[in-house]
């Protein structure tokens, strides 16, 4: 793994990953949303206001599943200090937001005709706004700083701390009554008829590569900038 | 030690550290953090009459009822352990009906009946188009009547 932390040999892999995973998650996402918004079939209760899992859901998924991939990133940035480690974390934790905050909105527009409310304050809710919330405090923490690494540590430190808020979101609808369903899949299978969950795997894919390909571009770009950085900041030492 | 392995140590400790923590405590503050009360979490630990709380279940197959009044219904909320009466007055939400979930915010009256000021309609995990409904509610109902045997 540790090969794989070398900006230079990342940026040769990175290239031309980047197009691949943007486009093709591109088009998964179109025609998975296609099949959803339009295809599949209405809910026998909630009607056409199920839709909303072709969006709402994927974002929850990715939301967590992005603050993992930050959490590791902390972790390594912390633990072996590596550069590229500091990267990712500025390149995720933007992209986490938005589909944290996407994640929020959605649900909270399917709220308004299933429950007969925008919001309550329950254990899924609650815990989704403070992963938003981490997010956010991880973003500022990062830009803290007039050194990019000393800001980058200080964000690692709270990104670390954060990843417990990670299985609360996933067991509150266990451990506490709350307005939010349970999950619909589990390992022992989904509560999800087939006709409503293939779409829903499909635009899940579908951004999930979209994702994959905007952090990397993102990275790419970072990684410009820190040397464009590093190069004015030789120039300068040396004139 | 090289400094890398202690850093490695002391950040994984304080990780899983943090995530045993979380694991143990936050299971524990259930009715501290729960959204509302179960019928059977009333009949444990019953609450003053008049105290604000919300109340949620199942409503009970069969006890919607309307008022003469025309605006008020009455129906009971079951978690299939123990069930309480509820009135209320106003609109439901389009998803209330019986045997689907529901959470109403109010408070208990001191007869035992619970007088709802809001109802939120509970959605569960289950998601599929109207056909398969119908054939699973048919499947249940043959079932049913299979189970049953018929009165001699």
């Amino acid at each position: 793994m540790h090969r794989y932390a070398n900006p230079a040999r990342f940026l040769r892999i990175a290239k031309p990953l980047t197009g691949w995973t943007f486009w093709s998650g591109l088009l998964i996402l179109c025609a998975g949303l296609y099949w959803g918004l339009f295809r599949a079939p209405a809910d026998y209760l909630q009607g056409e206001s199920v839709r909303m899992l072709y969006v709402h859901v994927p974002m929850a998924w990715l939301a967590m599943g992005g603050y993992l991939g930050l959490g590791i990133a902390a972790f390594s940035a912390l633990v072996w200090k590596h550069p590229l480690a500091e990267v990712a974390l500025q390149a995720l934790a933007p992209v986490g937001a938005t589909f944290a905050a996407l994640c929020l909105i959605t649900g909270s527009l399917w709220g308004r005709p299933t429950w007969g409310t925008y919001w309550v304050w329950d254990g899924r809710l609650t815990s989704v706004l403070v992963l938003f919330f981490l997010y956010l405090g991880i973003i500022v923490l990062m830009h803290a700083h007039d050194e990019p690494s000393r800001g980058a540590k200080m964000a690692s430190v709270l990104a670390l701390v954060g990843l417990v808020n990670l299985p609360i979101i996933k067991f509150s609808v266990e451990w506490w009554n709350t307005l939010h369903q349970p999950a619909s899949i589990t390992v022992t299978g989904s509560s999800i008829d087939g006709s409503m969950l293939w779409p829903l795997l499909t635009s899940a894919s579908g951004f999930l590569l979209l994702m994959a390909g905007i952090v990397l571009m993102r990275m790419r770009t970072i990684i410009a900038l820190r040397k464009r950085a590093a190069r004015a900041a030789r120039m300068a030492a040396s004139a | 030690m090289k400094p890398k392995h202690q850093r490695l140590l002391l950040a994984g400790a304080a990780v899983a550290a943090l995530v045993v923590a979380a694991l143990l405590a936050m299971p524990a503050m259930r009715e501290g953090a729960s959204y509302f009360y179960a019928p059977a979490d009333l009949a444990e630990a019953p609450v003053t009459p008049g105290q604000a709380i919300r109340l949620g279940g199942l409503v009970e197959e069969g006890s919607v009822e309307r008022q003469p009044d025309g605006v008020s219904i009455s129906f009971r909320v079951t978690d299939r352990l123990e069930s309480v009466p509820v009135r209320y007055a106003g609109l439901v939400p389009d998803l209330f009906r019986e045997g689907q979930g529901v959470i109403a915010d109010g408070r208990m009256q001191a007869d035992g009946t619970f007088a709802a000021d809001t109802l939120l309609a509970k959605h569960d995990e289950n998601y599929m188009p109207p056909e398969v409904a119908d054939a699973v509610a048919k499947a249940e109902a043959k079932a049913k009547a299979r189970a049953v045997p018929p009165a001699p």
